[in-house]
């Protein structure tokens, strides 16, 4: 309900710039857009997430953030056992950049991306620059059941470690499954991965 | 495309008198390849668009040539570099393609559905927008970018494109700013720019429509617009609707002043 009252204090503190809000943006889109595929309409509708950092370009205040980012927290859910699965399974799915857009075949297994956003392993040149290297990293970070629950949950959803991160909520929205988060885990944590080498 | 209604032509199994014909078709295939070995595809398709402009066309049986791009009816030169820009007869402002497609609905009386029906093409056969396009911005060459930003509608416009390129939506949660908001960064090996700051827009957007070498195609900003809201993981934007027109409009106006370049090459 705070979080509420300092988002509508924010709103109000705004000049009335010409500058259209979220909510008639949104609107404008809706109109403007058809679904196609799998890429249904609903997929306009802004969440607190979104809407909050569409806001704020990218600065909510530090109560908004810390209150969102527990809610977003509270999306990931952890598979029982191990959260090691397969770092070789695990390339193939940070190399591929598939998954929800209008021409993937819906249920067909999506990609994580990776290598679009970060460096991994050091023999991959094609890597992008969005987020930060991520070579090296279990040998720097450590592998332990800590670091391996980090790791899944921020694939999972990167928004509830950095509310308005670049980077997808992977396991969220339905891109990547329980089982190919683990293989990405491997990928960063596993000492025989190529990462660490 | 000339080279494809050589080829149907072809096809269509004709003997003796299609011999001119095939050595037609054949001089045309290594005029092709010899533009791309030259690296001026481009050019190729300018000349599609020039016949396409020409071309009596629709119920209505007549060309383009009297459509107003906002200079006066048919007049090209330094056309293309003055969108987008309020329309008065249409009430609200239009990019090339938009016009373009008001100009076949309106003098040609063609209907929306079949005029859109195929608005982005491929390597072995590009659309007739793509074709008009290159032809139409060519006549733009040297001229400075001056899309028109006083009118109340261009104005909103423009603030709607803004805020469209920092709006975050689709199943990736992603903005255009999320991949061109800081300098330096790569999707890949692909750089992206920073659209909304003049210094990376200029260059950027002078050279639009281009000529795309790694697919063979030639693309517009509208097809641009369309395949970056794909990667956002959105549904897909209508060709020609007020937000693609508004995100075009934003990055014109952002690279406004620097003198257009194209139709230029993309990787
Ligand atoms: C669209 C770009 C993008 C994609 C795709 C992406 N990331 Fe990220 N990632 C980022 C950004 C930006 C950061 C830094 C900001 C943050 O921490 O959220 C980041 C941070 C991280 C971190 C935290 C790093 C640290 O030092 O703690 C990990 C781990 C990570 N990403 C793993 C992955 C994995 C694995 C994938 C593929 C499943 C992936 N990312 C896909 C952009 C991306
Ligand atoms: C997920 C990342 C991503 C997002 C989000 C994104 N783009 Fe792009 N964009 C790219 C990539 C990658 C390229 C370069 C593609 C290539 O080189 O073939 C590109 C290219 C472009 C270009 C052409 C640049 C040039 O060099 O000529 C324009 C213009 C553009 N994007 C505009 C936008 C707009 C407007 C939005 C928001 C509606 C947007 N992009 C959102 C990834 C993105």
């Amino acid at each position: 309900m705070k979080v509420f009252a300092l988002l509508l204090a924010l709103m109000v503190a705004l000049p009335a710039a010409a500058e259209p809000t979220p909510a008639e943006v949104q609107k404008i889109m809706q109109r403007d857009f058809h679904p196609r595929g799998q890429a249904t309409m609903e997929r306009l509708a802004q969440d607190g997430v979104q809407r909050v950092c569409t806001e704020t370009r990218d600065r909510p205040p530090a109560e908004v953030t810390k209150a969102l980012e527990a809610d977003q927290m509270k999306t990931i859910t952890y598979p029982q056992g191990s959260l090691m699965g397969d770092w070789k399974r695990g390339e193939t799915i940070a190399q591929s950049g598939r998954g929800l857009t209008w021409n993937d075949k819906a249920g067909e297994a999506g990609g994580g991306s990776c290598y679009n956003c970060h460096e991994l392993s050091p023999q991959e040149f094609s890597h992008g620059t969005i987020g930060p290297s991520l070579r090296g990293f279990g040998k720097t970070r450590g592998a332990g059941a800590d670091l391996q629950r980090y790791v899944y949950g921020k694939i999972y959803n990167a928004k509830a470690y950095n509310l308005c991160s670049q980077m997808p909520r992977l396991g969220l929205s339905g891109t990547l499954t329980p089982e190919q988060i683990k293989d990405l885990v491997a990928l960063l944590l596993d000492p025989a991965s190529p990462v660490n080498q | 495309m000339r080279l494809i209604a050589l080829g149907a032509a072809l096809a269509v199994g004709c003997a003796a008198a299609c011999a001119a014909q095939a050595q037609d078709s054949a001089k045309e295939i290594q005029r092709y390849r010899q533009m791309i070995a030259e690296g001026s595809p481009a050019e190729l398709f300018e000349l599609e668009g020039e016949a396409l402009w020409k071309k009596a066309q629709g119920p209505k049986n007549v060309s383009l040539e009297k459509c107003d791009l906002g200079r006066g009816a048919g007049v090209l030169k330094g056309a293309y570099a003055r969108l987008p820009r309020y329309f008065k007869d249409a009430d609200r402002v239009m990019d090339l393609e938009t016009r373009l497609l008001y100009c076949m609905t309106t003098l040609q009386g063609r209907s929306r559905e079949e005029a859109t029906k195929r608005v982005f093409g491929t390597a072995d056969q590009p659309s007739e927008m793509e074709s008009l396009s290159a032809y139409i911005a060519a006549q733009s060459r040297g001229t400075k970018l001056d899309p028109g930003i006083s009118h109340p509608k261009e104005k909103e416009s423009y603030e709607l494109g803004r805020a469209l390129y920092f709006h975050r939506a689709g199943a990736w949660d992603f903005s255009c700013a999320s991949c061109h908001g800081e300098e330096g960064k790569r999707i890949r090996m692909q750089d992206l720019p920073v659209l909304y700051k003049p210094a990376s827009a200029r260059p950027i957007i002078a050279t639009w429509p281009a000529y795309r070498v790694s697919t063979s195609q030639f693309v517009t900003l509208q097809w641009r617009m369309n395949d970056c809201y794909r990667q956002m993981r959105t549904p897909e934007p209508n060709f020609g609707s007020e937000t693609t027109v508004a995100l075009i409009h934003f990055l014109t106006a952002t690279a406004k002043g620097e003198t257009y370049k194209g139709p230029g090459s993309k990787r």
